[in-house]
This record gives C-alpha cells, sequence and structure tokens, in this order.
C-alpha cells in the first residue's frame, strides 16, 4: 500500500494530523473487526479521503474520529464485497456493521481509544515477534511513520521493510497473536519488552542523526504509554530518561565531534525537558518501586542537576548504579558503573573495574575508550592510545570516530610535551589529566 | 479457538529418562500425568505422545519422480521432534500457557507451531 503519509508533504498540517490518528484508528479498527490488514487499508483509504476533502473544507474538530468513521465504513464495504468478507460479516454482528455518517462519535462505543492503542501495543511488542519486527510494527503501526519512513530508518529498502512487516502480520495472524493487555501475571515482562523497543527505538536515533526523528517518535510513543499505564512507574521513568537525554543533544556534538560532558556548554542544554524530567524523577523516587529505567533516569537525573561537571554527585550516581546493577547485572552497567567509580575513587580503580569486564565487552567501542580515557589519566600514554584505536576501529558512528581521533592525537602532543620537557629540565612532571568521563556524556 | 503443536526436541541418542534413577523417573511421570489431566479438564488436550528416536524414523520424499523411502536425512541431524500435544487454545498466550507449564514439567524447550486453519472449517 503506497504510504499516502509521505506522498502528500506538500500539506504538512494535515500530515502531522495523520501521523497522529494513525495509530488510534487502526488501533479501534482492529478492535472492531480483529484484523490489522483489514484495519490498515480502510484507514489508508480514509486518509485519501480527508486528503482531498481537509483541502478545500478543512481540518475537522474531531479528525480522529472523523477517520474512524470513514475507515469502518469502507472496511464494512470493502468486507461485503467479498466472499471471506461476508462470512467474517455475518460472525462480528450489530457493532461493527452499522455505516454511520462522517463526524458520528460513538466509535469509541465499546472501550476508549487509549484501551485500543493499549492493545496494539501489546500486539506489537509480543515476544514471539523478533525485535526487529517488534520494532517496525511499534514504529508504523502506533508511530504512524509510512512504510517508506520506517526502512529509511532502518536502512532498508521499502520493498524489504514490506516484507517484514507482511511477514510479522502473518505471525500475529497465524499464531493469533492477541489483541489485549496481558493478564496481570504476565504485564510487568511484557511491559518491559514494550519499553524495551521504544528505548531501542530512542537509541537508533541517537547513534545516528540522520535518524534523529527517531528520538521524538519514541518520546512520543513513551508519552501516550504513560497515560495509557498510569500504574506502572517503569512507563514514566523510561520517558524522564529520554527527556533528560534528549535535553542535553544541543552541546553533545559541536562540528560533527562528540563532545565530552566535562566541556559541554551546559547553558545549550533544553531548561524546560529538564524541569519535566526531574519532575518525573521526583514523582518516582516518592512511588518508591524503583526498576531499571526509573534508576537510570534517576542516574540522568543527577547529571542534569550539576551546574559544571566538577559539581557533580559521583557518589549518588555510583551509589545509583550500584543499585541499578542489583537489578541488572549487565556488563554495559558494569562499565557505567567502572567510569563513575573513576571520579570517586580515582582512575587505578576505575581501571581495576574495567578490566574485569573487559573480556565481555571486548567488541563495544564505548569500553575500550573508556579504558583509553582511564590509562591517559593514569600516564600509561601508549595502552591508552592502542585502547583508543581499537574503539575507533570499533566506534559504530562518524562523530564517535572523530571524537576518538583527536583523543588520540592529544596524546601525541602530550608525549611530544613531555619529551620537550625532560629534554629542558629533568626535574619537571607532566600534570595528571583532569578525569574524564566519556560515557558520561 | 486454534489448534497449536506443542513439541519438544530431543538431541540425538539422548535417552536421559533412562538414564534416572526410578524414582526420580516416577516423580516425572506423575508430573506429566497430573498436566495432562489438568489439559483434558480445561478441554486443551486434543492427542499427545512421545515419539521413537530417529532411529525408528522414515522419510518418504520424491526422488526423479519416483516415491523413495529412506531412513533420512531430517531437517535436523542433531535434533529430532522427541514427542508433542496438540490442544485447543484461544490465543498465542493461553497455548503459551500451556507450553510454559510442559516446560515446568519436562524441563525441556518446547516449540509452539500454529495449525494451518482451513478456510470455513
Amino acid at each position: 500500500m503506497t504510504p499516502i503519509v509521505a506522498a502528500h508533504r506538500e500539506a504538512p498540517g494535515v500530515e502531522s494530523v495523520f501521523r497522529e490518528v494513525y495509530g488510534q484508528a487502526v488501533a479501534t479498527l482492529v478492535r472492531l473487526f480483529g484484523d490489522l490488514t483489514l484495519a490498515e487499508d480502510a484507514v489508508q483509504e480514509a486518509f485519501v479521503v480527508a486528503n482531498d476533502r481537509w483541502h478545500s473544507d478543512g481540518i475537522p474538530p474531531n479528525p480522529a474520529g472523523w477517520i474512524v468513521t470513514t475507515a469502518r465504513n469502507r472496511a464494512i464495504d470493502n468486507l461485503r464485497r467479498s466472499a471471506r468478507g461476508r462470512e467474517l460479516h455475518e460472525q462480528l454482528g450489530a457493532v461493527a456493521s452499522r455505516r454511520q455518517g462522517p463526524g458520528a462519535d460513538d466509535w469509541g462505543e465499546d472501550g476508549s481509544v487509549s484501551d485500543d492503542q493499549l492493545r496494539l501495543i501489546f500486539t506489537c511488542c509480543h515476544p514471539a515477534l523478533r525485535t526487529e519486527h517488534q520494532v517496525a510494527l511499534t514504529l508504523r503501526l502506533l508511530g504512524g511513520l509510512s512504510v517508506d519512513e520506517v526502512a529509511r530508518s532502518f536502512l532498508v529498502s521499502e520493498s524489504a521493510m514490506t516484507k517484514r512487516l507482511v511477514r510479522a502480520k502473518y505471525k500475529i495472524k497465524a499464531a493469533k497473536i492477541p489483541y489485549r493487555v496481558p493478564a496481570e501475571a504476565d504485564l510487568p515482562e511484557r511491559l518491559r519488552s514494550v519499553l524495551s523497543v521504544i528505548y531501542l527505538v530512542y537509541n537508533t536515533g541517537v547513534d545516528d542523526p540522520e535518524r534523529a526523528s527517531l528520538r521524538s517518535d519514541a518520546i512520543r510513543l513513551a508519552r501516550a504509554l504513560v497515560v495509557l499505564v498510569p500504574d506502572e512507574p517503569e512507563a514514566p521513568g523510561l520517558l524522564a530518561l529520554m527527556l533528560l537525554s534528549e535535553a542535553r543533544v544541543p552541546a553533545r556534538t559541536a562540528e560533527g565531534a562528540l563532545v565530552l560532558l566535562r566541556d559541554q556548554d551546559r547553558t545549550k542544554w533544553d531548561r524546560t525537558m529538564i524541569e519535566e524530567g526531574h519532575a518525573i524523577v521526583r514523582t518516582c523516587i516518592r512511588r518508591d518501586q524503583p526498576g531499571p529505567f526509573q534508576l537510570q533516569a534517576a542516574i540522568q537525573a543527577v547529571h542534569c542537576n550539576a551546574d559544571s561537571f566538577d559539581a557533580t554527585d559521583w557518589h549518588q550516581i555510583v551509589a545509583l548504579y550500584d543499585h541499578l546493577f542489583s537489578l541488572m547485572p549487565t556488563p554495559v552497567v558494569a562499565l557505567n558503573r567502572a567510569i563513575a567509580i573513576g571520579e570517586t575513587e580515582g582512575p587505578g580503580a576505575a581501571l581495576s573495574a574495567l578490566d574485569a569486564i573487559a573480556p565481555d565487552l571486548d567488541n563495544y567501542h564505548l569500553m575500550h575508550a573508556a579504558r583509553g580515557t582511564t590509562l591517559r589519566r593514569l600516564g600509561q600514554r601508549d595502552a591508552a592510545s592502542a585502547a583508543y584505536e581499537r574503539a575507533a576501529h570499533l566506534a559504530p558512528t562518524e562523530a564517535d570516530r572523530r571524537f576518538l581521533a583527536q583523543q588520540i592525537e592529544e596524546l601525541a602532543e602530550d608525549g611530544r610535551l613531555m619529551q620537550h620537557l625532560s629534554d629542558r629540565s629533568a626535574g619537571a612532571h607532566h600534570e595528571e589529566r583532569p578525569a574524564q568521563s566519556y560515557l558520561a556524556n | 479457538m486454534g489448534q497449536y503443536l506443542l513439541s519438544v526436541h530431543a538431541a540425538e541418542g539422548e535417552a536421559h529418562e533412562q538414564s534416572k534413577p526410578p524414582e526420580e523417573m516416577q516423580k516425572f511421570m506423575e508430573r506429566v500425568t497430573a498436566l495432562e489431566a489438568e489439559m483434558k479438564a480445561s478441554g486443551a488436550f486434543v492427542f499427545g505422545g512421545r515419539l521413537h528416536g530417529p532411529d525408528a524414523a522414515t522419510v518418504v520424499r520424491k526422488r526423479d519422480g519416483d516415491l523413495a523411502i529412506t531412513d533420512g536425512p531430517f531437517v535436523e541431524s542433531k535434533e529430532h521432534i522427541g514427542g508433542f500435544y496438540i490442544i485447543n487454545a484461544d490465543d498465542l498466550d493461553a497455548a503459551l500457557a500451556w507450553a510454559g507449564k510442559v516446560v515446568e514439567c519436562i524441563n525441556e524447550p518446547i516449540e509452539v507451531w500454529p495449525f494451518f486453519e482451513m478456510p470455513g472449517a
């Protein structure tokens, strides 16, 4: 199906409304008809009608209701035309079968729109689907991105993404992955799966400036989720984590290279986002049901709270990482904790902690970058340079590689300076380089 | 409502139940019997059984236009289907809940395969 949203770039008002209501409309149609493909086709057809009408008549006061009503009427017409449809149509009975005039507002009669979306989010992120399929479905069905936009986000062709979505939808249908909120017992784990997908979407946007829009998509999805599951503190935890990370984006790069947290111009941080993030973290602390996303948000909140790098409360950050590691004992958490230890106990302690996890993270550029920074603080220039070289070899983005090349160049300059000083005066000694937390960037 | 195959795959040459001490084997059988009673009581149970190993299995395929009967090769040489249940379940979550119980019971991974549904069936 042609992505209508992408095809009408000249009308940004209508386009943003489409993106906004796509997920709501598909979710409601799925509830009414129990079929994802049918729902999507009908919503696309409603967009075609809307695109003609809204450009001349203007956007109606309740665009989502308008789209749902139009899509429902289209779906009923489509069902009546096909033999399989007639059968399904008979099974569906009264709820879905009455045609309605545009603007009729009782499409939410069997449950609120947010309930529909919540059900669909759990379907899209069902653990029986592969992660890449979960992400693609979430962006398409809940984020309202066109197939082409989802394809570009993951650097694959539109036809490859179409195939991926078709396969994912085939599995939903063939295996009968349900459209409903999981049972209470399964809910925390299923919610984690949903939150992880959203965070993966965000981080995909962090790693690549060309895909920056994924970050706002992820934040939008998290905002929706917070409303949908008000009793689950990990949802606002994820939202706060992303807001506090997003707030620092304007200061994170300069001239295409990464800027260290230590060197960032903190006046460029987005104060509105930080305030919102801090408020959410405070609420989470009051609820006292800590989880991995809330703790990561709390760590970001401590960073954002500091007026300068030196004013950062590193002891609190280490304590939060200790707590996080007790819930999520992964090598990456251990890595971040080791870097924070470098600020409280010094580079020697950090190096021991890093060496302990190095075998697990040998292919992770940030581990080698952290070792490089730590070795440099310890005055081990050759070992530091080798670690930065390895990090640069593994680094995923141009900004990372530029930053690491700068570090290697600075180390070489340090070496030349040392040689120069020792030539002139045997008594001169090199002042220890300041602490640099690359990861906390 | 759909039907699902819950299958267990055993590694080739593995006959772990024979190496179990008798009292452990008895407990294992009691767990399996209890689970099957639960499946039957809830209406989920359609059919189930344990299979012989690949030594006893046969493949029928077409070769050069004729039917050829061989004792292999099988799809996966390292593992073979060791036993299965066919169950009724409303949706995948319900089937996965049963699969979870089977895993708890026999301590082997379980694959969940939905049956293809014939239109109008």
